[in-house]
């Protein structure tokens, strides 16, 4: 679908008229500027324009982790098909300042299209490699309305100039920037307006070619969203009847907490700032014990820090949802860059043995429904759940189904109906799973529960015989077991045998998932395995892998001693079989196709295998 | 859900007409404490407050981090947790904000509220989280057998300190009535009457209410309290009359006494509880919304989402 585009475009590349109206399937735009000239609210005009036009759309951005200024950019790629990355090459390329150009200009494919602000920026004059189009688009936004609005109205103007480039539905648009700028008064409307048509009306397909997108065939009878991963996150918890959250600053979690905390009290819920990361997890601890499944998230440092009360929450078998957004680390590491180092510490970070659930969503829409699991999965098993999602995840752009809310809604109202005689909150249960009786909950035989973290018999009561704590500490893992047994059955993406496995997890699946199709439509035997369930494990896995000759496992991770990164590792662990090689990078950005494709030759050159084709 | 819980509950706690249960009723396993510990005469007066109010069995809610005095849920039988070092006064704001018809009790220690919990206490002061901590003071780490605390006096010599403690001790009045506490107090394990009276004016207090309370350690500190204790030949100063204690300053002031220092309430004043102002967010976010059910509100956000 991209090399399509590419001869698309390139055959319009070699000084002939400008096209108008070429039909392309998607198109991968990159606005390139500085943090405060508004390219986000570019980005996530045409996003939400997508959701609306039956368009696929998947935004990358970076934003520096200082507080103003600095170097941005905003790449949204649009499409009609499947848009599974951000893309690997830009197709346009708008550059607003000289750092702007010279930053990002080997980002934009052969044949590309460099859009450029010639009031600031002075391009290569000589290369052939793309075509160069200058706008004096400071200027050109200054008249169209005044000098003292200039710095506000370029984005805007850029956008007008996109559409008319793209054909884009203009009066939908328009409407979505009257309702986006209402609250800022007609003044503001009246420039935003004004600046939008003034680029739309400099009718860019003077200049070079203008596209279409071939209408979409994937039409779903629901209705589009258009959300980043933490608000479907946030969404999620609501859908799933968390009414209880704690929570401390820290990028990219906090805005999980913003919207929280701003949408939880129409609930009927409360959501706290805590004083710091302890506290947090503290706080949601004791809310979960009051009755009412509690959320608490964090990033990378924070999780560090909740370690002590979540190894408390694995022992008094106490449900709670963990969301961790990962960034990079060690320490304070990359706070606005995405890695996912955190797998470890999700699954064994504390001291002691303490089984908990981790599951990892594998898109926007996927942060929505793995929250939703993650909070029934705690209820059901009486343990702490991690949702173990990352940066890039958090903070793009993705058009997603509608849910459907009325059926998803869950209603939490804590059970106080009374129990016993002999209830036992740590009941050694066949499946291990015992669930607590909120306070305020009458027992018929006059004897009232502990919920501890030190070791306990099966009442709560303090217990170090060596019996009981072989007996209790199985009990705990036995749950996880449990689980894993209740899984679905892992499924490949592709034929279920052939030459390479790809495995993905988290914010790595839509990358493989691309860089398979792209590998089998080359003739090679290419399948991919997405691991949502990081622990436990689904059934099934070994089987598949058993249809492999090569299995990569794509993490942005660093490759550790042994060249294989934190889910291989656990893959390896479990499955004893030295196949299981990672594909790492530590750059803090999402995955390329091609860097993914690179990594698998690279492996196959070393250890070649027998060579297979699929039919 | 929640704001409603709150009218429901106090009826229920004051109108229950089932037949009362005694202090017995209340009684869980002996106490880990050694013989004479100052914590025994705090748990009994627990049980008897308890008895004497008849707050219902189920409701009973006794939360604590780590150490001697910790151990306290154990030995209560109500519902009980037995949280991490430090940070009770956190578990217990979670416990406190979700369920109105509770009153929750925190206990502790020295260790726990000044040392390892130091900044959740000082954020449930200053939140003004509806609870009752009992600081179970000792002047020493116990548990892990006599190391200084935070409120060692200068000189205490402890297996940390074997020439004796050089740290400048916290005085915990004045560290309380600083962090915004709204209900601040001072007793002495060896006056149980005089306990019972502070902790029951804790309890009826709206918002964070302490009790420092001097509780001996006989094993590793013996004596500490002796100086405040009349049967020891010591003085047990209580607050003056006419001490304002609605006068920050002059609470203040009252800290500022020598050791053995005075008894009875420092500090007392009504400041909105942020349960009460979680409660009214959540009101005016209902009306708002026009009592709109969680579906109906959750539909609405991703309709404008779409």
């Amino acid at each position: 679908m991209i090399d399509q585009k590419v001869a698309d475009a390139s055959a319009s590349s070699g000084g002939q008229q400008p096209q108008r109206g070429r039909r392309i399937q998607d198109a991968v735009i990159r606005l390139a500027g500085n943090s405060q000239d508004g390219i986000q609210a570019i980005g996530s005009f045409l996003a939400r324009l997508a959701g609306r036009t039956d368009k696929d759309v998947m935004t990358y951005m970076t934003i520096p982790s200082t507080i103003s200024g600095g170097p941005s950019i905003y790449q949204v790629r649009l499409g009609t098909g499947e848009v599974l990355s951000a893309g690997d090459d830009v197709d346009i390329l708008v550059a607003f300042y000289q750092h702007s150009y010279n930053d990002h200009i080997n980002t934009l494919r052969d044949g590309g299209i460099l859009i450029y602000d010639s009031d600031n920026v002075k391009p290569d004059e000589n290369q052939k490699r793309y075509r160069s189009v200058g706008v004096h688009i400071t200027g050109q936004t200054v008249e169209a309305i005044g000098g003292t609005a200039k710095d506000k109205g370029k984005n805007m103007f850029v956008l007008g100039l996109l559409a008319r480039m793209y054909d884009l539905d203009v009066p939908k648009l328009e409407s979505m920037l009257q309702a986006y700028y209402k609250s800022k008064g007609d003044d503001v409307i009246r420039n935003v307006i004004g600046a939008f048509n003034a680029g739309y009306g400099y009718d860019i397909g003077r200049l070079t070619d203008t596209f279409k997108f071939v209408p979409s065939t994937n039409k779903t009878a629901r209705k589009q969203v258009v959300t980043d991963g933490n608000q479907a996150i946030a969404y999620g918890a609501l859908a799933a009847g968390i009414r209880f959250g704690a929570g401390y600053p820290i990028t990219p979690w906090s805005s999980v907490m913003e919207i929280l905390r701003a949408e939880l009290p129409k609930y009927g819920g409360i959501f706290v700032q805590a004083e710091d990361e302890l506290a947090a997890i503290a706080i949601a601890c004791g809310a979960s014990y009051s009755g009412h499944l509690s959320l608490t998230g964090t990033s990378g440092p924070g999780l560090s820090l909740k370690t002590e009360a979540l190894g408390w929450a694995v022992m008094a078998e106490m449900p709670i949802v963990i969301i961790d957004v990962q960034r990079g680390g060690p320490s304070t590491g990359l706070p606005t860059n995405v890695e996912q180092s955190d797998l470890n510490i999700a699954c064994f970070g504390g001291h002691g043995d303490s089984p908990r659930i981790v599951l990892a969503p594998s898109s926007v829409e996927d942060c929505f429904y793995v929250t939703l699991e993650a909070a029934k999965l705690a209820r059901e098993y009486s343990c702490p759940a991690i949702v173990l999602t990352d940066q890039a995840l958090a903070t793009r752009v993705e058009t997603w189904e509608m849910p459907d809310i009325a059926k998803l809604m869950q209603d939490l109202t804590p059970d106080f109906a009374p129990r016993g005689p002999n209830y036992k909150a740590y009941q050694n249960t066949v499946d291990g799973i015992a669930h607590h009786a909120p306070p305020g909950t009458p027992m018929l035989d006059g004897k009232y529960p502990v919920v501890t973290g030190l070791e306990h018999d099966e009442t709560g009561h303090p217990a170090s015989r060596p019996a009981n704590h072989v007996m209790m500490v199985a009990k705990r893992r036995r749950k996880l077991q449990v689980l894993a047994s209740r899984l679905p059955k892992a499924e490949t993406y592709g034929p279920p045998e052939g030459n390479v496995l790809l495995v993905s997890w988290g914010s790595s699946h839509g990358p493989v998932r691309e860089a398979v199709d792209k590998a089998r439509a080359e003739g090679e035997s290419v399948s991919g395995l997405n691991i949502r369930y990081i622990q436990p494990l689904q059934p099934g896995i070994s089987e598949i892998m058993d249809g492999f000759n090569h299995i990569f496992v794509v993490e942005l991770n660093d490759e550790g001693p042994y060249g294989y990164g934190q889910l291989a590792g656990v893959l390896r662990a479990r499955f004893c079989n030295d196949k299981i090689v990672g594909i790492n990078k530590t750059d803090g950005l999402p995955f390329k196709i091609r860097e993914i494709l690179n990594g698998m030759n690279e492996r196959l050159k070393k250890t070649p295998g027998p060579a297979l084709t699929h039919a | 859900m929640i704001v409603e819980a709150e009218n429901l509950e106090v009826k229920e706690i004051r109108l229950t007409d089932r037949p009362k249960y005694t202090k017995k009723d209340l009684v869980a396993d002996h106490p880990t404490w050694c013989p004479g510990c100052g914590d025994f005469s705090i748990l009994s007066i627990y049980f008897k407050m308890m008895e004497k109010l008849q707050v219902p069995h189920e409701k009973i809610t006794s939360i604590a981090g780590i150490g001697c005095s910790s151990r306290f849920p154990y030995f209560v039988n109500a519902y009980g947790v037995h949280f991490l070092h430090g940070r009770a006064a956190a578990f217990a704001t979670g416990v406190s904000l979700m369920r109105p018809d509770l009153h929750v009790f925190v206990f502790g220690g020295d260790g726990d509220a000044f040392s390892i919990g130091g900044n959740h206490l000082t954020h449930a002061a200053r939140k003004n989280v509806k609870m009752t901590y009992v600081i179970m003071d000792n002047f020493v780490y116990g548990l892990t057998k006599k190391q200084t605390s935070p409120t060692s006096p200068l000189g205490f010599k402890s297996k940390t300190d074997p020439t004796g403690a050089i740290d400048h001790p916290i005085n915990p009045m004045k560290q309380l009535i600083a962090a915004g506490a709204t209900f601040i107090a001072r007793s002495h394990s060896h006056l149980p009457n005089h306990v019972m009276e502070m902790m029951e004016k804790a309890m009826q207090h709206d918002g964070f209410s302490v009790v420092e309370c001097l509780s001996e350690c006989t094993e590793f500190y013996p004596g500490a309290f002796d100086a405040a204790n009349p049967r020891k030949g010591g003085v047990f100063n209580l607050v003056p009359a006419e001490h304002d204690a609605t006068d920050e300053v002059a609470a203040y002031k009252l800290a500022m006494a020598d050791f053995p220092g005075y008894f009875g309430v420092f500090y007392n004043v009504q400041r909105p509880t942020k349960n009460a102002l979680e409660a009214r967010l959540i009101a005016d976010a209902k009306a708002k919304s026009e009592n709109a059910t969680p579906v109906e509100l959750l539909q609405k956000t991703f309709a404008r989402l779409s």
